[in-house]
């Protein structure tokens, strides 16, 4: 069966992604998610060149905003999340088991994040591409493919810490 | 004046002496602490951005009982993560935050970056002088090297007596920050969160994912 990604999200984080606000809405990009079966695209855009609003394309319902306190509760609503490669944004998707794209921004060259993107996708967590492959690899991708991430674990760290560091127990 | 000769070069020798102690002791992780009191002074460096949340999310695991009373360190300029740490305690007041400068400013020049870290690092003594931690938890940037710089000498000079805990971001898969790459040396405990990491720092520790 052919999985239905009805709600998009997108976000490009606290700072700005020009290139990616612009390729959303292009027609390339919207028509392949028109066939995936997308309704609503929401996308979070920060300092991005471009004016928050919203209007329909193509078939889609796309609405534009700047910031929110908290992005869960659209990150919650979303069947795919599209995301910049910023560790906070990709994790909490992630933690959220949501089908995720990344798209790098090649504009922030030697950027770590890369790194992280790349091991996520090693791990089979995430897809990753540029503005320029976005259009194409939303139509060859199999996000089915991926596998949720497992649950981060403080507890080993703490105990260790416990262990080393110790205190006169005087109750 | 061959006395005062000898003095200084015996002080010196005691110095490095004491240097290379230290270093023997951090680099076998021999970083046991017992305290003789029933908390320990604990100082977090607050970095920015996802380090701040990543490190707040760490504290609300450990015990807040023990490691107190609670000094946070951060940026002059770095209002975001104030507001975090004030979420992080949950309305409890039995905490401190001081401010130091920015040792070295997103796409600052590394050369410029070597006088604004003097500063930032001379801006810490008095603080760390007052408040004598116990343990200092850091995940870089900013200004952790300045505070563990500085800790680590008094610790040479006996002023101070306390444990330096560096947790590697979640995002360093391959390579260390620059952070990460000089504190392997200072801090008693080094943890990374991918095992790939222990190809380039031997000593680290590595527990998962943390947060």
């Amino acid at each position: 069966m052919q999985m239905q990604y009805k709600k998009c999200f997108v976000t490009v984080g606290t700072t700005r992604f020009d290139l990616l606000c612009e390729f959303i809405q292009s027609s390339p990009v919207l028509l392949v998610l028109r066939k995936m079966g997308c309704e609503n695209i929401t996308v979070q855009i920060g300092n991005s060149d471009v004016e928050p609003g919203d209007f329909e394309k193509d078939g889609i319902k796309l609405h534009l905003y700047r910031f929110k306190n908290s992005l869960k509760a659209d990150m919650s609503n979303a069947d795919l999340i599209i995301s910049h490669a910023g560790a906070g944004s990709c994790l909490e998707a992630l933690d959220l088991n949501k089908p995720l794209l990344v798209v790098v921004n090649e504009e922030l060259m030697n950027n770590h994040q890369l790194e992280l993107a790349d091991q996520l996708h090693v791990d089979k967590h995430l897809y990753y591409c540029t503005c320029d492959t976005l259009a194409s690899t939303l139509e060859t991708v199999d996000f089915s493919w991926l596998s949720p991430m497992s649950k981060p674990n403080p507890y080993a760290f703490v105990q260790y810490i416990d262990s080393v560091f110790k205190v006169k127990d005087n109750s | 004046m061959g006395v005062i000769l000898y003095l200084a070069m015996s002080i010196i020798a005691a110095f490095i002496t004491r240097v290379f102690f230290l270093f023997h002791k951090i680099l076998r992780s021999d970083c046991q602490l017992i305290s003789p009191n029933s908390y320990l002074r604990t100082i977090y460096c607050i970095g920015s951005g996802g380090h701040t949340t990543e490190l707040l999310r760490l504290m609300s695991h450990l015990d807040s009982k023990k490691f107190q009373p609670r000094l946070f360190i951060l940026a002059k300029n770095d209002i975001s993560s104030e507001v975090k740490i004030q979420e992080a305690v949950d309305g409890s007041d039995d905490y401190t935050l001081y401010r130091i400068p920015r040792s070295r400013n997103v796409k600052q020049s590394y050369i410029s970056s070597v006088f604004t870290t003097i500063y930032a690092t001379l801006s810490t003594i008095p603080i760390l002088y007052k408040f004598k931690p116990d343990v200092i938890f850091c995940n870089g940037p900013g200004t952790c090297i300045p505070v563990c710089l500085v800790s680590f000498l008094m610790r040479c000079f006996f002023i101070l007596d306390c444990r330096i805990v560096f947790i590697e971001s979640f995002c360093r898969v391959q390579t260390l920050s620059l952070s990460g790459i000089i504190l392997q040396y200072f801090a008693d405990i080094f943890i990374i969160q991918w095992p790939q990491l222990r190809h380039v720092c031997f000593r680290a520790k590595y527990f998962g994912r943390l947060t």
